[in-house]
């Protein structure tokens, strides 16, 4: 049976898609602000940043989620497609290391954090606890939370770093699945948006290098730029998007946006 | 009408070939451009690198270590649950049991998956003392599961199938139940029971949800079925939502999907040709 849907004045949803990470941040927003514009109409969809990407270079959403940087080359492909990408910065957030409250350690440096990841690192005794296998966790390579920590954490920040995940690492499809496995498992260690962060995890004390101090991931830490992870979460659209999805950036970037931003615990834009 | 039936067996076929021809086409720009041997026998699946590496050998070892696994676990329980059914169980029983096994295809996969890695996988993870419960036997323990209601019914199929002078005949000469259902019955059913092993492989290499989330999908070349594996299934789902069209890593995971459609394809065919064979 063919389902028609008639016109009936209606105009299409708005789409915003992308980010696992800011999925739920999404959909509040949605909420509250299709309660205040009942006219309009948006379908948040999830899938990590990579999807929202593709998804706005192949001209099937008109706002993309991400929790990291258009890459160069995404860019370049998407002007080769007619699409020219505006960023929009709507949020930071930090990536907290998690481990199960029965895992000892409580503090790690980036570099210690890099070697874990790329396979360097393989017993908890190297870094000060028990003689246990370390089980890294991440996300797949669909998330911009896996792309930012392989640049930021395992690369060190640099581009040129032939370091990659080790094999070994297990690739969880979400973070909801990273937070369960963790939970339950005292040698694990994941990463984490800010906010997934619950009573069943315990965040590591992250530093720099040897020399800096350790610091926790929270809201203050995350925007006074103490804490090393930290990344900013991100609106792309086309260059004209229309006035129904300009109006929704607007109010993510409004006064209440932001508020609910701090609701979903990640870490608001400074100077509102 | 005649012809209306016809046609429509024949669109089904189209469609088969269609998706074939798609594939290949998807596909082939990745082939032309690695070497064949060096994709399916390479080490490395990193393909978002630079440069990428696009090495199919772990992934097709994971699927292959959890769909044998599967098959091991399934294949003796659903043997001795269909030989029950069709020759041991009372009569006015044997359609309850059917629906109850009927009912275990009825359960979602993803269903399934949540109950292994909140059930299954810590379970696994403190009876073996491994370092994480996410391991291809704990993914084969789900697929059996899936698999099992598919393998007893075309095994039942098979062993009602048997002609009823096979068993009257061995009876009448001394032989016990057990004798009859174990040397002549068995036997003789056996091109059926060969079949539905084949479908059940069929049914757990494509299996993409379960795996996805309780196999741990670490791109590792297994050696025990205690480690985690990432399958062909779960690498395609995880990895083609993110994958910009046109580059590399598309086609290869069209390549992903080719290697999964044929090698299903061959199994399905195995399973059809053994389906017609009769022993008797």
């Amino acid at each position: 049976m063919l389902f028609i849907s008639a016109g009936c004045g209606r105009t299409k949803a708005v789409q915003l898609k992308g980010s696992d990470t800011m999925v739920n941040l999404g959909e509040a927003w949605t909420e509250k602000f299709m309660e205040e514009n009942p006219s309009i109409a948006i379908a948040v969809t999830g899938g990590g940043s990579g999807t929202g990407i593709a998804a706005l270079i192949n001209r099937t959403t008109d706002i993309a989620m991400t929790s990291r940087e258009m890459q160069e080359k995404e860019i370049k492909l998407a002007n080769q497609n007619g699409v020219y990408p505006r960023e929009i910065k709507v949020a930071n957030d930090g990536i907290a290391l998690v481990v199960s409250p029965q895992n000892p350690i409580s503090k790690l440096t980036l570099k210690q954090l890099s070697d874990i990841f790329s396979g360097k690192i393989t017993n908890w005794k190297e870094v000060g606890g028990e003689d246990k296998r370390i089980v890294a966790l991440s996300r797949d390579r669909n998330s911009g939370t896996h792309v930012f920590f392989l640049e930021n954490v395992v690369k060190l920040g640099n581009k040129k770093n032939k370091e990659e995940f080790a094999k070994e690492v297990l690739m969880m499809p979400s973070s909801q699945a990273i937070v369960e496995e963790v939970a339950g498992n005292s040698e694990a260690v994941g990463y984490i948006g800010l906010g997934y962060l619950n009573k069943r995890l315990k965040s590591i004390a992250v530093a720099k290098d040897s020399a800096s101090p350790f610091i926790l991931p929270g809201d203050e830490s995350v925007t006074n730029g103490s804490y090393p992870i930290a990344r900013g979460l991100y609106l792309y659209t086309d260059r004209n998007p229309g006035i129904d999805a300009t109006n929704f950036i607007d109010f993510a970037l409004s006064k209440e946006g932001q508020q609910i931003v701090k609701q979903m615990d990640f870490v608001p834009l400074k100077n509102l | 009408m005649e012809a209306a039936i016809f046609m429509s067996g024949l669109i089904v076929i189209l469609f088969v070939v269609l998706i074939f021809v798609f594939l290949l086409r998807e596909s082939i720009v990745f082939f032309t451009n690695q070497n064949l041997l060096g994709v399916l026998s390479g080490k490395d699946w990193y393909p978002i690198s630079d440069p990428p590496r696009f090495g199919f050998l772990p992934l097709i070892l994971g699927s292959l270590f959890v769909t044998l696994g599967a098959i091991v676990i399934a294949v003796p329980l659903s043997m001795a649950a269909a030989i029950y059914i069709s020759e041991v169980a009372p009569h006015r029983f044997k359609n309850i049991f059917k629906t109850g096994i009927e009912l275990l295809a009825a359960i979602p996969s993803v269903v399934l998956a949540f109950i292994g890695i909140v059930a299954l996988s810590p379970f696994i993870k403190n009876i073996f003392n491994l370092p994480s419960g996410l391991t291809a036997l704990t993914g084969s323990i789900m697929l059996a599961f899936m698999a099992m209601p598919t393998i007893v019914s075309i095994i039942e199929d098979a062993i009602t199938s048997v002609p009823r002078s096979y068993k009257e005949g061995a009876l009448a000469l001394g032989a016990t139940h057990w004798q009859t259902i174990r040397r002549v019955i068995l036997p003789a059913a056996f091109p059926g029971i060969i079949a539905a092993v084949m479908l059940g492989i069929g049914r757990v290499i494509g299996e993409t949800m379960v795996v996805l989330m309780i196999t741990g999908n670490a791109a590792i070349i297994p050696t025990s079925i205690l480690q985690p594996v990432r399958t062909l299934t779960a690498t395609v789902a995880a990895e083609m939502g993110e994958v910009i069209r046109g580059s590399q890593h598309y086609y290869a995971l069209y390549g992903i999907g080719l290697v999964l459609f044929v090698v299903t394809f061959f199994v399905n065919l195995m399973a059809d040709i053994f389906l017609h064979r009769k022993r008797y």
